[in-house]
């Protein structure tokens, strides 16, 4: 692949599979003279560009990687990882959106982890904030999105630390693409919205707020609205409807809450609480978790009163 | 489903792309940009897999502009256009191949137009006009009934024009805006954006 030769990663399972008989050379398999005489397995090979990680870490196991467990090594199996059979089905339940109008930028998200058919958990965090100006709210598999969120994070502080100023949100979302991009195929599933304000010190095109979608397929789309999810359509439905630049924040807010009741009511696998952040040049800003249940009560009886009115007027 | 239309002329060519950014059953984005600009005169016009897409087409561009940084001037549309092929071909038999459809368009100072057509198989064929996606399969016969090699450049519009109203007629997917840019000696120059007109 075109990332692995540039990086050159030769010494991989990838590489094996394709290549075996460069396996014998490889040096995580056999025992080696290093410097001083000691033996020794060679240390799994870090990769300079990636800041010391071990490479393994990055490398997805195989689908069929079963096959190795055949080979007769005598090194343990760690590289080599045997298919590893979930006791329960992956979905990809959610609703959550963004978008941005004259106030910053508006993120929410509802709180419900579901497998399969089961809730697995009512109250999940959906929206992380990654610094002061940057939230990300996922959808996808929960655990490959815990995992992304913090090496994000991570790397836009490794970053911050060695070029001394923030990364931009375009530029965060280029990197999290990119590292992304070598799991394509394989059943990582990611698709994350980056909302923030960037806080731009060159041209004053590039500051302001900001949106984008970034997906383990390798789509990476800056917009104005996006919603993802199982929920996303329904949400959709309600946000291209009302949704204005000129919102004041009190409608914006009361948009995306409508926007996700809505979806919630729906989507099985979304519901529970509603999570809703602001995001301005002043950072982001949490609003308290709401039940929706509770919504749905205070719409019903809306309804009824609505209806009630429209008896009385016709008598 | 994507759409990627060029139509080559005397002088020009004419080089047309839908704006949407679709995931599944949504469209994600109404004005997204499918063409990626290679040099001064060349555009690659790039559809295919989610991901792959920006990642080759970017790849490909980088790759012709370090080019220009070391050696002084820029690669022809032919040789960029081989060059693509080339990196298509190479990670057609690997363990990631890039799905990606393919239109290059460059005007070369001293041979003049040329479009060439690429498609994820990494083909290569230099052509008068060409067109990628399923609209493909609807207007190449207008195409083929009302191209003339001496074409003008609003003839060309017009021509472009017909294809879109074919498709607004009978493509079952809605494609309301297409991005069109036209490629000359003096450069690439934006044209109006077409709209289908229903809102």
């Amino acid at each position: 692949m075109a990332l692995e030769d540039i990086c050159g990663f030769t010494d991989t399972p990838v590489h094996a599979k394709w290549f075996p008989t460069s396996l014998f050379e490889d040096s995580i398999s056999s025992i080696h003279l290093t410097d001083n005489c000691t033996f020794g397995l060679r240390k799994p090979k870090k990769s300079e560009g990636n800041g010391g990680i071990p490479m393994d870490f990055f490398i997805p196991t195989l689908p069929n990687s079963a096959s190795f467990n055949h080979r007769p090594l005598p090194s343990p199996p760690a590289k080599y990882s045997a298919m590893v059979r979930r006791p329960f089905p992956l979905s990809h339940g959610t609703t959550t959106l963004g978008f941005v109008f004259q106030g910053g930028v508006i993120a929410a998200a509802d709180t419900r982890a579901s497998a399969g058919g089961l809730v697995a958990c009512p109250a999940v965090h959906k929206i992380t904030p990654i610094h002061s100006h940057l939230v990300v709210t996922s959808s996808g598999s929960g655990a490959d999105c815990m995992l992304w969120e913090r090496i994000l994070a991570r790397e836009i502080r490794l970053y911050q630390l060695r070029h001394r100023r923030r990364l931009s949100i375009c530029g965060t979302a280029k990197l999290l693409s990119f590292m992304l991009h070598p799991f394509k195929g394989t059943e990582v599933c990611v698709a994350l919205t980056l909302c923030g304000w960037d806080k731009g010190v060159t041209a004053a095109t590039n500051s302001g707020p900001k949106l984008i979608y970034v997906c383990s397929d390798g789509a990476r789309l800056q917009g104005d609205v996006f919603s993802v999810g199982s929920g996303s359509p329904y949400a959709y439905g309600v946000l291209d409807r009302e949704l204005r630049w000129c919102l004041s924040k009190e409608e914006a807010i009361s948009l995306a809450r409508e926007a996700v009741f809505r979806a919630t009511h729906r989507d099985a696998y979304s519901g529970n609480n509603v999570d809703l952040f602001h995001i301005t040049a002043q950072g982001w800003s949490r609003r308290a978790r709401e039940d929706l249940k509770e919504e749905y009560y205070r719409d019903m009886k809306r309804r009824e009163k609505v209806a009630e009115e429209r008896k009385r007027l016709i008598k | 489903m994507e759409y990627l239309i060029g139509i080559q002329g005397p002088d020009f060519v004419l080089v047309a792309a839908d704006n949407v950014a679709a995931s599944s059953i949504l469209q994600m984005k109404h004005d997204y940009d499918k063409m990626f600009k290679l040099s001064e005169k060349i555009l690659l016009l790039c559809v295919g897999e989610a991901g792959d897409t920006v990642q080759f087409a970017e790849y490909i561009q980088k790759n012709v502009q370090l080019y220009k940084m070391r050696n002084g001037y820029e690669l022809s549309p032919s040789a960029a256009a081989n060059f693509t092929r080339k990196n298509l071909a190479d990670y057609l038999r690997s363990r990631t191949p890039y799905h990606v459809n393919l239109l290059l368009a460059g005007y070369d100072d001293a041979d003049g137009p040329g479009l060439y057509y690429m498609d994820h198989l990494s083909s290569l064929a230099k052509a008068p006009f060409a067109a990628h996606g399923y609209g493909a399969f609807l207007t190449l016969s207008i195409l083929d009934q009302h191209y003339r090699p001496d074409l003008t450049r609003e003839e060309a519009v017009d021509l472009l024009k017909k294809c879109i109203e074919e498709l607004n007629k009978r493509f079952i997917l809605n494609l309301p805006s297409f991005t069109v840019r036209l490629i000359d000696k003096e450069g690439i120059h934006d044209l109006e954006t077409l709209t289908s007109g229903a809102k």
